[in-house]
């Protein structure tokens, strides 16, 4: 099972701010089992940003979000909702807001942090990457991960070693950057490129001692009292 | 006219006050040996406004950037100091950097750095733990007294802070990608640009001009590699991404019959059609340095 945490709500809202109607998403699979999903999560959520006067126009669940064919094919008959909203807040690991972004003509924000994969990459082998960083920063990059698919995990932008687009490390393999910049491109949003994104915090990629003591982490480990 | 401004660097002094700067890069040696980077040195005296350091270029191991610039300041010149972030994670970068600032050196020049495979070690763990922009938002922080976890300093640093930019990205994404990523560097406080070299006057034009349109108002010095060969012209098209030696460039190369004369008038020919352009030039003189002084007796 893939492990997430909730990003604090505070978090959310600010990466939210500039938007007035939001469509939920959230995974049937791995979240619910990590206890950040299902559909009362969902709809707590749904309060949540009633409440800070933000608009919902649908919530859904689908299992599994890292596989782009199945989100394809269930947001089919909810594409008003998903075309009434400004942006999309996932409710995934890494993985499901990589494949929503590819196949939704919207920002889709993260609304959790991935900690860890504990040994499997996504219930469908998709060709998203994501490093468990803890520190999910997707809807900044148009939904394609800086820190897989730029070797230098570059956060601000390219270097200069890309030729015709593809990577300096291996000609075959496209540039993380140029990627981003396609797709935020494709969504409008080429000025959050702009935005200076401070150097992340490797403490929230190891899972917390808390967190190490329950079943989630292992299911042989005592749940803590 | 002394206008009474106080200027951290002679770098610094000569942008500001409109001069055609001029920066040298050099390559320090693999393995202990200084005479090399003297020899280089002096070749450039009364020439250059600074001396470009490389930071472990190529991703190959060798004499180091900090360590160089500190000979060079010893023996009165004034360094640059380049600083990847290939090789240091954020605790050795800051660390070096008040290094530096404590060694007398005032040019910094914030690059990514080539990838580790690149190198003469490409088993070697890449660290990339800030980027460029990070790198210049940490001598911004520094230079406000603070580390990058809030701590106090004893004293602040301060630096002339420099970066680089690509006027030759092959395609519109990464054109564009250029433009913006050089925004974010000035904001985080950049002062001066070099650029990846350039051998086409055209493109750097067109370059300038754009940074016209977006009112980017920072001195740019002009890249200029010194072309050796012809072998080198084809190896960089070939290899080097964002540098286009032109065909006719080429071509003088291979059937010159002076190689040095030749190398010193297309780098002479190219610095007097750039120069009204731009606010200076950095050259790269690969091992020919003594050649130097030529190329600059022909700048009009």
């Amino acid at each position: 099972m893939i492990l997430t945490e909730f990003k604090p709500i505070e978090e959310i809202l600010e990466r939210l701010k500039e938007e007035k109607v939001v469509f939920i998403m959230g995974c049937g699979g791995c979240p619910e089992g990590a206890n950040t999903g299902g559909m009362e999560v969902l709809n707590d959520m749904k309060t949540k940003l009633e409440e800070n006067g933000i608009k919902v126009s649908g919530v859904i669940e689908i299992d599994f979000l890292c596989q782009k064919a199945l989100i394809r094919s269930r947001l089919k008959p909810r594409k008003q909702e998903i075309e009434a909203a400004d942006s999309v807040l996932v409710f995934s690991c890494g993985l499901g807001v990589q494949a929503s972004s590819a196949v939704i003509d919207k920002v889709c924000h993260p609304a959790l942090n991935t900690i860890t994969f504990g040994g499997i990459t996504g219930m469908w082998q998709g060709t998203e990457r994501c490093d468990t960083c803890g520190n999910c920063i997707l809807d900044l990059t148009g939904g394609i991960c800086p820190y897989t698919a730029c070797p230098k995990k570059l956060e601000n932008g390219p270097c200069a070693g890309q030729g015709n687009d593809m990577c300096e490390t291996d000609p075959q393999r496209d540039c993380g950057w140029v990627l981003i910049y396609k797709s935020l491109k494709r969504l409008g949003q080429l000025d959050r490129l702009m935005q200076f994104i401070p150097p992340r915090d490797y403490r929230k990629i190891l899972p917390s001692s808390e967190l190490r003591k329950t079943r989630l982490w292992a299911l042989d480990e005592e749940e803590a009292e | 006219m002394n206008t009474g401004k106080k200027y951290l660097s002679k770098l610094e002094k000569s942008l500001d006050e409109g001069k055609f700067a001029i920066t040298c890069e050099i390559g320090p040696p693999k393995g202990a040996d200084q005479e090399e980077i003297r020899e280089a040195a002096e070749y450039l005296k009364g020439i250059a406004d600074g001396i470009n350091v490389t930071d472990l270029q190529s991703s190959v191991m060798r004499l180091g950037s900090l360590a160089t610039c500190t000979l060079l300041k010893q023996w009165g010149y004034e360094p640059v100091f380049q600083m990847t972030t290939r090789d240091r994670n954020r605790l050795a970068l800051q660390s070096d950097l008040i290094s530096a600032y404590t060694m007398g050196i005032r040019n910094v020049l914030a690059i990514t750095g080539d990838y580790t495979t690149v190198g003469d070690h490409p088993q070697a763990e890449p660290v990339y733990d800030l980027d460029s922009v990070q790198l210049l938002w940490t001598m911004k922080t520094l230079e406000e007294g603070k580390d990058l976890s809030g701590n106090d300093l004893t004293a602040a640093p301060k630096f002339f802070k420099g970066a680089v930019v690509n006027p030759g990205a092959d395609t519109e994404a990464a054109y564009e990608l250029q433009i913006i990523k050089m925004k974010k560097k000035i904001e985080q406080g950049a002062q001066f640009f070099q650029t990846q070299a350039i051998f086409d006057a055209e493109v750097f034009k067109r370059f300038m001009d754009r940074l016209e349109k977006e009112k980017i108002d920072v001195p740019v010095l002009a890249g200029v590699i010194l072309l050796k060969s012809k072998g080198m012209a084809n190896y960089m098209n070939k290899f080097v991404p964002g540098v286009f030696v032109p065909g006719p460039l080429i071509e003088k190369m291979d059937t010159t019959g002076d190689k040095v004369a030749t190398c010193i008038e297309i780098a002479s020919g190219l610095i007097n059609e750039v120069k009204p352009y731009c606010s200076g030039t950095h050259i790269q003189a690969l091992g020919w340095e003594k050649h130097i002084p030529a190329v600059f007796a022909n700048i009009k």
